[in-house]
């Protein structure tokens, strides 16, 4: 196989409940209300899902809230362990082994070294009163490095990728605009370089045209670098933007999947169907 | 008062709990062992911590000595020394060789500790951790992950900010390479006398209710960038004004009626032992 062939990520019968679960619901997809067990209350929040993502490839997540997608990206970057399932990168240890079931020690190095994150609220992803810079240098430091000019100059570089200007690289992002903020986070999610990136509902809650800087941001970015990205969002301009693969999820289940123009153009699925109508 | 009540304050069991506490500390280097913290006559954060050690290891025979930046004197040395003695009828010091035991606020003695002390540090917070993760539930996992990032991070933020690490005490340090520890705020000055100390170092939090411990002859390492080495606390120049020594910790002082601001060496029985062995020289 050529490494084109070979997915970068593979995530197979993933599965996250919050709760027990009971007799009346473990087992029986078909009692469930909603994703919910209407008797004991457990949210069943991911059913199952399997997803691979291809080098250099952007998938898109849709589906409206509640349906799982933000658990989903939280278990891929060891946020909230996964009830079960199994996850492999093709960079760690040549995608044989279940990270899933590997140490935290050794998910936390994924996590450094393999995968950068960008969470729809920054607060989650940046340390609001430590700077700029040091925001960026907390991946290298975690990642071992222990020389502060490489890390100053390795964050002056990515500063000045994401348009930070060099007089308020040293402020705290809490004294950021949203965009700076969330451009501050792609840097940070750079820092190591890692092959693959997590984006979650990036441009949510931004106003339109620095919605339109940060996913030109985005797109310039894994022009250059070939990252492979996984990117969350209920937004199907962003998606159809974006994504060369869309994933459609509804109640912690993937119900469609396919090519983004085929699935925009000619959605299978009743809900895939009410979702692409009643786009504005 | 005091006579009544049960040798050395606390009663049996407490200080066979405090004792076992401390036997997991010598055990797990710069681990911090929770602990049941008692009542005591004085408040919480007076040096809570490190009396229940004291008094939970003290013996008949023991020496002890009681010290609070560096002053036999002050009035929190004198009361917490007064407290043991007449609750324990114990023989106390303020000669460092001497003492077998010693309580100590913010310093390490400037002479030598050997073989076979104790020294005892009272610590306020003991979570090298804490000014970046705020929960308890969080740090615990982080030291068990050996995730010290945090404390990486606080420095960095100082060189970015200051241009140096601005720790003036507390600095962090890395016990025998695992755990990350609060040195409890001694000066920087002090932290080389952490590594392979020939006594046991003992730290006691009775607010924060956490012991831990340096056995002897074990690694401290002050964290540091490789290029922002660690640096002591330097005086430029300045000597102490009555032994003429420089290589000690000095306090600045400013003499009231001049306005002139001098430096003392801040150990006082380090200063007093100097300055007798000095007029004993000049009567022979």
């Amino acid at each position: 196989m050529t490494q084109w062939e070979k997915p970068v990520l593979t995530l197979k019968n993933f599965n996250k409940t919050f709760g027990n679960g009971c007799s009346f619901c473990k087992d029986k997809p078909e009692n469930l209300k909603g994703g919910c067990c209407p008797k004991c209350r457990t949210i069943y929040a991911c059913r199952d899902v399997s997803l691979c993502v291809y080098c250099g490839e952007v998938v898109g997540i849709v589906g409206e809230s509640g349906s799982g997608k933000s658990t989903l990206m939280q278990a891929l970057y060891f946020d909230s362990e996964p009830t079960d399932g199994e996850y492999y990168l093709d960079a760690y240890k040549n995608g044989e082994r279940n990270i899933f079931a590997d140490s935290r020690r050794q998910q936390k190095w994924v996590r450094n070294m393999l995968l950068g994150m960008v969470y729809q609220n920054p607060v989650m992803g940046l340390k609001m009163h430590f700077s700029a810079q040091s925001n960026i240098a907390e991946k290298m430091i975690a990642a071992g490095n222990r020389d502060v000019h490489s890390m100053v100059a390795r964050g002056n570089d990515l500063l000045e990728r994401v348009s930070i200007p060099p007089a308020r690289r040293k402020d705290n992002p809490c004294n950021f605009s949203g965009g700076m903020q969330q451009r501050v986070q792609i840097a940070k999610a750079l820092a190591n370089e890692p092959p693959v990136l997590l984006l979650d509902e990036i441009t949510t809650g931004l106003d339109l045209s620095v919605q339109a800087d940060v996913l030109e941001l985005i797109q310039k970015i894994q022009r250059a670098n070939r990252n492979s990205i996984l990117l969350v969002s209920h937004d199907l301009s962003v998606i159809r933007m974006l994504a060369d693969r869309t994933v459609v999820m509804r109640n912690g289940q993937i119900i469609e999947e396919g090519l983004t123009d085929q699935i925009l153009e000619d959605p299978q699925h009743p809900y895939t169907q009410q979702l692409v109508y009643s786009l504005l | 008062m005091f006579k009544e009540k049960h040798f050395a304050f606390l009663d049996e069991s407490s200080k066979k709990e405090i004792r076992r506490a401390v036997l997991k500390a010598v055990a797990i280097p710069g681990y911090q062992v929770p602990f049941a913290s008692r009542e005591l006559p004085i408040a919480r954060g007076w040096g809570t911590g490190g009396l229940q050690i004291t008094l939970s290891l003290i013996g008949e025979d023991d020496i002890v000595k009681v010290i609070d930046q560096g002053s036999d004197e002050s009035v929190n040395a004198v009361s917490l020394r007064n407290l043991i003695q007449e609750t324990t009828n114990v023989r106390s010091t303020i000669r460092t060789q001497e003492a077998t035991l010693i309580q100590t606020r913010h310093r390490i003695p400037e002479t030598p500790l050997k073989e076979g002390q104790i020294l005892i540090l009272q610590v306020p917070l003991p979570e090298p951790l804490r000014n970046v993760e705020p929960s308890e539930y969080k740090t615990k996992k982080l030291h068990g992950e050996g995730d010290y990032s945090g404390a990486w991070l606080k420095m960095f933020e100082d060189i970015m900010r200051y241009g140096q690490t601005a720790t003036g005490a507390d600095h962090p340090v890395c016990v025998d390479g695992r755990y990350v520890m609060a040195p409890s705020p001694i000066p920087r000055f002090d932290n080389p006398k952490l590594d392979n100390s020939p006594a046991l170092l003992l730290f006691g939090a009775g607010r924060e209710k956490k012991i831990y411990a340096v056995p002897p002859y074990t690694q401290v390492v002050s964290l540091a960038f490789d290029d922002y080495p660690f640096r002591r606390e330097r005086f430029a120049g300045e000597k102490c004004r009555l032994t003429g020594l420089s290589d000690v910790y000095l306090d600045e002082l400013t003499d009231e009626t001049t306005g002139e601001i001098y430096y003392q060496i801040n150990d006082s029985s380090y200063l007093l032992e100097h300055l007798n062995r000095e007029t004993e020289m000049q009567t022979e």
